[in-house]
């Protein structure tokens, strides 16, 4: 639904101003360019993402996110103590981590929900602390191979489209650090005003 | 001979020797992949329709420049480049909005800008928050969702940040 608030309010603001600044003739046009260029952008991009979410199957394939998952472990026990004591939620966040690491969304997605349903046991609908961080981990998570983004730029013709990823990687590690920073300062505050 | 001419050939590489070492179907797990690229790109590509459309109309109604030159204050403190605005409206609440506005932006300033590149930064380092706490609350169940989102904004907020920065340190403006 936000997103129809979002697409009216672009389209309506657009004919506004178009009217006002007398540029409607520009904005007719850009209409149907973009309409275009999304077909475009959508075919330039379509062989490098393919071959990319190729490549990263074959290395789940190979186990490496079952791997990547026993990485993380020692590390989800310390973050989600409560829950880590169920070894079938710490199994399921760590694949759900690992697998957000390698982009995997469809993997990764099943994956969260089951611990997070597993997590919500007897909560009584409010989120714990560790529910909190389980999401912000989710949204705040790095990814290794950026490979939409990549093909993205190299539809556009960029020299080369993987030059951002220490730059993706270094601006993910601050966002996550600071998202889980924000979630434990603010569910201290919350406990300290019961 | 650059750094990323290397990698690539090499993680093929790396993927196949790896693949092969654990008696893998690497050839049908490549295809299997590039078939759900696929049907990423089936999903992504009716919402670019929708929302480039949208947003060439916007820049070329005037309506992106009023908003950046708005925010710019704000943002220029931040370090933050103020053409990047809607990308930061778009980001929390959907992801192919985003790609949408972030691939406007790299053809309108060019991939390999300092606004274009901040764009692609910015892509890859946040998520889309509301979406991500709608799925996964939605399916557990939970109904009051206490510190979660302003903790994951601020997990946005500092991505946006940091990307501009990141951007600056590696390839300079």
């Amino acid at each position: 639904m936000a997103m129809t608030w979002v697409w009216s309010g672009m389209v309506v603001s657009s004919l506004v101003f178009g009217l006002l600044t007398g540029r409607l003739d520009a904005v007719a046009a850009a209409a149907l360019d973009g309409a275009g260029s999304a077909v475009q952008l959508g075919l330039a991009m379509a062989g490098v993402l393919c071959l990319w979410s190729g490549v990263m199957e074959v290395m789940n394939a190979c186990g490496l996110s079952s791997e990547l998952a026993r990485v993380f472990r020692p590390l989800l026990r310390r973050l989600l103590p409560r829950a880590s004591r169920d070894r079938e939620t710490l199994a399921a966040v760590s694949a759900n981590v690992s697998a957000n690491l390698l982009g995997l969304g469809n993997a990764a997605t099943p994956l969260g929900i089951q611990a997070a349903r597993r997590m919500a046991q007897g909560c009584g609908g409010i989120a714990s602390d560790e529910l909190c961080i389980l999401v912000v981990l989710n949204t705040a998570s790095i990814q290794l191979l950026p490979t939409t983004i990549a093909s993205v730029r190299s539809a556009m013709g960029s020299t080369a489209p993987f030059d951002i990823l220490p730059a993706i990687w270094f601006s993910s590690l601050l966002s996550l650090i600071a998202g889980l920073s924000a979630a434990k300062l603010l569910s201290l505050r919350k406990r300290a005003r019961p | 001979m650059t750094l990323s001419a290397l990698i690539l050939p090499l993680l093929l590489a790396l993927a196949a020797i790896c693949g092969l070492g654990r008696r893998v179907d690497v050839y049908a797990a490549l295809t299997r992949g590039a078939e759900e690229g696929l049907t990423v790109l089936l999903r992504i590509i009716p919402a670019l329709v929708g929302l480039l459309t949208a947003v060439s109309m916007f820049r070329a109604s005037g309506a992106m420049e009023w908003l950046a030159a708005l925010c710019a204050p704000l943002l220029n403190r931040l370090g933050i480049p103020p053409e990047t605005v809607p990308l930061m409206l778009v980001r929390p609440v959907s992801g192919s909005g985003a790609l949408a506005v972030g691939s406007e932006l790299m053809s309108t300033y060019g991939p390999d800008s300092y606004i274009g590149r901040v764009a692609a930064v910015m892509l890859g380092s946040t998520e889309t928050t509301f979406y991500t706490v709608a799925v996964y609350f939605g399916a557990a169940g939970i109904h009051k969702s206490r510190h979660t989102i302003p903790a994951a904004l601020t997990a946005d907020l500092t991505g946006f940040i940091a990307s501009a920065l990141a951007v600056r340190l590696f390839f300079g403006t």
